[in-house]
């Protein structure tokens, strides 16, 4: 098919391997655009589920967050910021996409953290107090370990969403992936459109296994052998777009 | 002891049309699963259950009474062996069809909790494509059977029930399309003990009017003995222990199974074949709260079989006994002196349960009520006591 | 942008006629995806019922499917369908598959066993059960399946104005970020989040008039 031998020819021009539009330069430029605001994310939304789900304040916030998220385009997250941070004299591209990318990804991170804490059973809560631990010992041995599985799956959405989103950063002016797509469509280039396609699909898959990986490797056996771990949709997944 | 068939009980027993019901036969029966152990979920069953008579299907866990129960309608189908339903082998009609014309009832009833519960009544009359007018009729008059005011009931869904009430629903939306048989399983066994002999006893005099064939199973041997005209006692292997009346199986129980299953308390069980109804009633004393005290201290006075008067609201139904003492002096009855008295007993309760309610009671008295729960005589300890102490003749196992 | 204000109010009312057209293809592509999306759901939840293997397949597509960010999955399908309508929908439609199989699913297993076994024991063929019984209590889970299937879908309609659609992202983006104009990113973003609340609560009031025994409770004994 024609379409496929166009496909094979870019892929295999070296020149497509090389220098800042290279696939290696995008794929990096995606992730870093992607690292950023997820750990700021995490330094944040993680702290914070941590604490409405343990002491129970603004348990109405952390729940209604990501219904809230759910709603709102992703596009237009991003192109709310554009005007702020232009009008900021930060210009275009990246600083409007990192802040925008910061923000989708708190919401999930926030309830799962807080759904996780909150199944914590009560009772063993109450036996760790009665052994006479610091609340800041239970959230630390008790709670979140055994919140685990569903903290990790709430990373795992969040991971993905970024890397999804990110590829729309370059409808700001950012590099990535998206920029193959972007471009492709404007120059009408089919092939590159999709090679960046597939790969950004990659990616985004990869990113799911990984943090699956991830979720199962990090909950302690105990807790695991209960079959608990690793559910199979996280609570308030978002679409990747 | 109170006969079973007692002229009372065998007159309870004859539907007012005669049976309705049809003969259900079982001709060696076998369920086998494959792959499954060697014994069998029935083994080679073969009884057959008269028109009109409940059968109920008694054993413990995996003696397959439930399985046996299921190859009427056909949700389980036999591996050798026939059921027949007057004569005709259940295999021989396509399933569904079979199915809308064998009552179905079990345990968490299975009420359609998107229907109200007319249109759950009506559902077996809507799929044989009955006339509307007489599918509402006849949701009605069912409705109004078990003590549910139509108008009242008609609209409301499942979950506005109670659990009584969703039990009594379940039984007559098998009834609706007129079946003549009908399977039961632990229709009872979701509610607790105290409703649970109310429905049973409104069970059998609903039995009595329509007499219908009804498959019962139940785990529950008590429960067995007290609704049963037959009972198959199933051991494990789904083989037949026994299959007789109530009264043979405890009078000759015919292995040790039988007689362990039976329980030890075996002439206690007996009690549960003699009804309240076998028992003389004793007039009850009637009073009400505000009536002058001379009144009720001269009727009481006047009838001299107990210290207890009985206080009732004006629906006669009882609220607590009033010692004699309490009615001294002049002055009106007041309320609050009385004594509440035991779990309230009607005339299909068994002897058994009587006995026990009035072990229970301060005042030694049963107050016996009907349908509407109103005051219609009382029964004593002393009573149980002499028919306990008739003499026993016996009976032939029919 | 310097000196822009965010929210130029002239500017809306001077260009409501675009604002509303765009609304209304925002909402007729929302309506295509969804109404596709739950009629092939409906089919491949009914097949998966019948044919428990299925289930592995599909479920395991429509996962790797969902992970995928929905700019590339519009562009994977370009070169075969051009930056055309089709092209959009068959992209939407197999997001809100991947939602509304599982929710079918769901809601169908939602259904207590007692209810189940009482119908088979009474009589009615396995059609009949389905569409008089399970499907009517399977209601609230599947409409709860429609709400987030159509919020959803409203958002990702947004991204299908790079691909030459319109809808509110032509406002948010052609007009908007590619022309360096504030005002309709913002008319854009908020109409696609009033569309989506409004269509979740619109969806839940059809929900519970059709539901009215869900919302019955016991009064007394």
């Amino acid at each position: 098919m024609e379409f496929v031998d166009s496909v094979a020819a870019w892929l295999l021009d070296p020149a497509h391997w090389a220098g800042p539009d290279g696939i290696p330069t995008r794929i990096g430029e995606h992730l870093l655009l992607s690292v950023g605001p997820l750990l700021a994310a995490v330094v944040v939304a993680l702290p914070l589920g941590l604490y409405i789900g343990h002491t129970g304040r603004g348990a109405f916030l952390a729940v209604n967050l990501s219904n809230i998220g759910r709603a709102l385009p992703s596009l237009g997250i991003l192109g709310i910021f554009l005007p702020i941070t232009a009008g900021l004299g930060l210009g275009f591209g990246v600083p409007p996409t990192v802040i925008a990318l910061f923000a989708l990804a708190i919401p999930p991170i926030v309830t799962n953290t807080f759904t996780g804490i909150r199944e914590v059973d009560p009772e063993l809560i109450e036996a760790g107090r009665g052994m006479g631990m610091r609340e800041r010992e239970l959230l630390a041995k008790v709670e979140l370990p055994l919140a685990m599985p569903i903290v990790l799956a709430g990373l795992r959405t969040s991971a993905v969403q970024v890397v999804a989103t990110a590829t729309l950063g370059a409808v700001l002016g950012t590099g990535g992936l998206g920029r193959y797509i972007i471009d492709g469509i404007k120059q009408q280039d089919d092939p590159r459109l999709f090679v960046g396609a597939v790969i950004v699909a990659l990616l985004a898959i990869a990113t799911e296994l990984a943090f699956a990986a991830l979720q199962r490797a990090a909950v302690s056996p105990g807790i695991r052998a209960s079959g608990r771990s690793a559910p199979a949709l996280a609570v308030d997944a978002r679409p990747p777009i | 002891m109170a006969r079973s068939n007692s002229p009372e009980r065998r007159l309870y027993h004859a539907g007012v049309n005669g049976a309705s019901g049809a003969v259900v036969a079982f001709e060696r029966v076998t369920k086998r699963y494959p792959g499954g152990s060697d014994q069998a979920a029935v083994n080679d069953l073969t009884f057959t259950i008269p028109a009109g008579q409940i059968c109920v299907l008694v054993g413990p866990s995996g003696s397959g009474k439930t399985t046996t129960m299921k190859m009427v309608n056909r949700l389980i189908e036999p591996t050798s062996g026939r059921v027949t339903i007057d004569g005709t082998d259940v295999m021989s009609l396509p399933a569904v069809e079979l199915r809308r014309k064998i009552g179905y009832v079990i345990q968490q009833v299975g009420l359609f909790p998107h229907l109200t519960v007319a249109e759950n009544v009506a559902v077996v009359p809507r799929l044989l494509r009955w006339k509307e007018q007489r599918t509402r009729d006849r949701v009605d008059e069912l409705l109004d059977l078990v003590g549910l005011d139509p108008a009242t009931y008609r609209a409301r869904y499942p979950a506005e029930l109670s659990g009584g009430e969703r039990q009594r629903v379940g039984v007559v939306r098998a009834m609706a399309a007129d079946p003549a048989v009908m399977l039961m399983d632990e229709p009872f066994g979701a509610v607790d003990p105290i409703r649970r002999d109310r429905l049973q006893n409104e069970f059998l005099r609903l039995q009595a009017k329509v007499r219908k064939t009804i498959v019962f199973v139940t785990h529950d041997v008590d429960e067995a003995i007290k609704m049963a005209d037959r009972i198959a006692i199933l051991q494990k292997g789904g083989i037949l222990a026994q299959y007789d009346t109530p009264d043979a199986i405890l009078a000759k129980p015919a292995s040790e199974f039988v007689e362990r299953f039976v329980g030890a308390d075996r002439g206690l069980k007996r009690l549960s074949l003699g009804r309240v109804q076998d028992l003389p009633l004793i007039e009850a004393v009637l009073v009400h709260a505000g009536e002058p005290r001379a009144e009720a201290r001269k009727r009481l006075e006047q009838q001299g079989a107990t210290r207890y008067a009985l206080l009732v609201d004006d629906r006669r139904r009882p609220l607590g006994w009033i010692d004699h003492r309490e009615l001294e002096g002049d002055g009106i009855v007041d309320p609050s002196v009385a004594t509440p008295g035991a779990p309230t007993l009607e005339r299909e309760s068994t002897l058994r349960d009587a006995l026990s309610a009035l072990l229970t009671s301060s005042v030694q008295l049963g107050a016996v009520v009907d349908e509407r729960d109103a005051v219609i005589g009382l029964i004593s300890v002393d009573g149980i006591g002499e028919v306990l102490r008739a003499p026993v003749a016996a009976e032939p196992a029919s | 942008m310097p000196d822009e204000p965010l929210i130029r109010f002239d500017w809306i009312v001077d260009n409501i006629g675009e604002i509303g057209r765009r609304l209304g293809e925002h909402l007729v592509m929302t309506v295509i995806a969804v109404l596709v999306g739950f009629v092939i759901s409906f089919a491949l939840a009914l097949l998966i019922r019948r044919y428990h293997a299925l289930a592995g397949p599909v479920l395991g597509v429509s996962g790797v499917l969902y992970t995928v960010p929905s700019l590339a999955l519009f562009a994977l399908v370009l070169p075969f369908t051009g930056l055309s309508l089709l092209s959009a929908e068959i992209a939407l439609v197999s997001y809100t598959v991947l939602i509304l199989v599982r929710n079918l699913l769901t809601g169908l297993d939602s259904v207590p066993p007692d209810v189940t076994e009482a119908a088979v024991g009474m009589g009615f063929t396995p059609s009949q059960r389905l569409w008089r019984i399970e499907l009517p209590i399977a209601l609230p889970v599947i409409v709860a399946g429609l709400r987030i299937a159509t919020v959803t879908t409203i958002g990702l309609v947004t991204v299908t104005s790079l691909i030459g659609q319109g809808g509110l992202g032509y406002l948010i983006v052609t007009i908007g970020i590619n022309q360096f104009f504030p005002t309709p990113i913002y008319v854009g973003a908020i109409l696609s989040v009033a569309l989506a609340i409004g269509a979740d609560i619109g969806l839940l009031r059809v929900q519970h008039a059709l539901t009215p025994w869900a919302r019955a409770r016991a009064s007394s004994g």
